[in-house]
């Protein structure tokens, strides 16, 4: 697998895609045991995103990380807002100025978004949030890799567990974000973050064909 | 929905635009962000007040900008924390040198934001610190939960920590007074209605005919339970019961009382509701130095009410009492 500065550009319009196709379902979980603006504020964030990497994407892909972090920050609110940008920004930290990444790359900077979103929201596994799918895939990509599996059968591991994750979501009580108001009433209800988070990866793999 | 509104996309800026107009004589509007600060801002050498978060509960937080209390207020869409970048902005379009103090509701979206506006600040070499305001007793504050929600009690740390601040205090000194403020105020709220979000256009949750829900949030979070309809004066005692058992009055002590409308409920319900809390605090020997009973953080058009007790000393009690001329505070 490598992927060039454009095809990051084409897979960050196409999760943007996808979250706009998914608005009304992200917000309708999230109005379960949120506050119901999950999926319209992903959606205002990537909108956002798309019209600011067409007009200057940056030089590498570091920079395009990190010019889609910060649009994120500044367009998204809530608590999504700093969590996907602080996400991106890391990840563009540690992609720095390569111009191409392979799965080796995309696990550091994976595993420098998770470092990144557990400090901003202060959150640990089994908290009902977005770490409930990241950390589960990171864990999946990395065991993938280590057992010499192509990248793409890589990125599946690391979707399949990020899915696992979010269906993990609906047995525990949420510990962070407004649903934690709900205590156990937040069972049997599954996670918005963590569902957008396995989406975004979800569009990762399909795109990589390699 | 039934809203007196033009596009919900634009609810929150044409509603700045319109206190502008409204209160030319105490704040302005920073371009291009939905950011109001004091019209004489920065003033020189005070520590400032920032304070804001989602819309939609108005008069907070704009209308407590001027004299004696906020010297910025930003505003998020309806509910939403407003994203780094106004905070930003009313950090430095207000700081005078003495330092900036952000006063936060306890959401885990608005911390967010705040801090990394405060780091952001902090690289331009702004001194910025920040509270975090938790009164609301509905929710258990535990390691388990992201604790306590900040509700009206707020308006009490904007009073107290801007009459601090006018006095020419330190950074650290506003600090420490309004965190004095918030260990010492507890509130619990209770809704009739549920109120609508223009953008989502629908109720996200409902009350039949004969319910309330009893510890409601001020954005139509779940409560401690529903329960059927009851009078005033019981609703009312159940809201102190739960304060008192966190707030640990002593007899002799005093306090000062806000009775606050969540949008739709009259004045003359607010005041049967006062008349009871101060009963039952006479009745333990409470002596009630201040009331204060009106709308000052209310939730869309939700009907209900919260009560805020805060527990004075002889500082705050200065302070509660100092000037403060603002839109939607007036203390002469």
């Amino acid at each position: 697998m490598s992927i060039n500065r454009a095809k990051v550009i084409e897979i960050i319009n196409k999760i943007a895609d996808r979250i706009e196709e998914n608005k009304l379902y992200l917000t309708e979980l999230d109005a379960v045991i949120g506050d119901g603006d999950h999926g319209l504020n992903m959606s205002k964030g990537f909108h956002a995103v798309r019209e600011k990497l067409k007009e200057d994407a940056g030089n590498n892909i570091g920079d395009i990380l990190k010019k889609t972090g910060m649009t994120l920050v500044s367009n998204v609110g809530g608590a999504s807002g700093p969590l996907y940008g602080t996400a991106f920004m890391k990840a563009g930290l540690e992609a720095g100025s390569k111009e191409e990444i392979d799965v080796i790359d995309f696990e550091k900077m994976l595993t420098a978004a998770l470092d990144g979103i557990k400090m901003r929201g202060k959150a640990v596994l089994e908290d009902k949030t977005m770490v409930d799918a990241i950390e589960p895939a990171l864990y999946a990509l990395s065991k993938a890799i280590q057992l010499g599996l192509s990248s793409k059968e890589a990125l599946k591991e690391a979707v399949d567990a990020a899915y696992k994750g979010v269906e993990h979501t609906k047995a525990i009580i949420a510990r962070k974000g407004r649903a934690s108001y709900l205590a156990e009433r937040s069972i049997g209800h599954q996670d918005a973050g963590a569902t957008s988070s396995a989406l975004i990866f979800k569009t990762i793999y399909e795109e990589i064909n390699v | 929905m039934k809203k007196l509104i033009n596009q919900p996309e634009n609810v929150v800026e044409e509603m700045i635009e319109g206190i502008v107009l409204a209160h030319p004589e105490y704040v302005r509007k920073l371009k291009e962000f939905n950011v109001l600060v004091r019209k004489n801002s920065p003033i020189t050498g005070k520590v400032a007040l920032v304070s804001g978060g989602g819309s939609g509960h108005e008069p907070s937080h704009g209308g407590y900008v001027g004299k004696g209390m906020l010297d910025g207020a930003v505003a998020g869409d309806v509910f939403t924390s407003p994203t780094p970048d106004p905070i930003y902005e009313a950090i430095k379009a207000v700081d005078g040198g003495a330092g900036v103090l952000l006063i936060v509701k306890n959401y885990t979206g608005d911390i967010m934001n705040f801090e990394m506006a405060k780091e952001m600040a902090e690289m331009e070499l702004i001194k910025v610190d920040y509270v975090v305001v938790n009164d609301d007793v509905a929710v258990e504050n535990s390691t388990y939960t992201a604790g306590r929600r900040g509700i009206a009690g707020t308006v009490f740390v904007h009073k107290i920590a801007g009459a601090k601040a006018e006095t020419g205090a330190t950074l650290e000194e506003v600090k420490e007074t309004a965190q004095k403020v918030i260990d010492n105020v507890r509130s619990m709220g209770m809704a009739l209605t549920p109120c609508i979000v223009p953008a989502a256009g629908k109720a996200n949750f409902t009350l039949g005919e004969n319910e309330m829900e009893i510890g409601m949030g001020i954005h139509g979070e779940p409560g401690t339970h529903k329960d059927t309809l009851k009078t005033a004066d019981e609703v009312t005692e159940h809201l102190v019961c739960k304060i008192l058992e966190d707030l640990k009055l002593k007899d002799g002590e005093e306090v000062a009382v806000m009775v606050n409308g969540l949008a739709s409920t009259p004045l003359m319900e607010l005041y049967i509701v006062n008349k009871k809390v101060n009963e039952i605090l006479w009745e333990k020997g409470i002596k009630v130095y201040k009331t204060l009973v009106g709308e000052f953080m209310t939730s869309l058009e939700m009907a209900g009410c919260s009560v805020s007790i805060l527990k004075l000393d002889k500082e705050l009690k200065t302070l509660l009492d100092a000037t403060a001329d603002t839109p939607a505070f007036k203390s002469l």
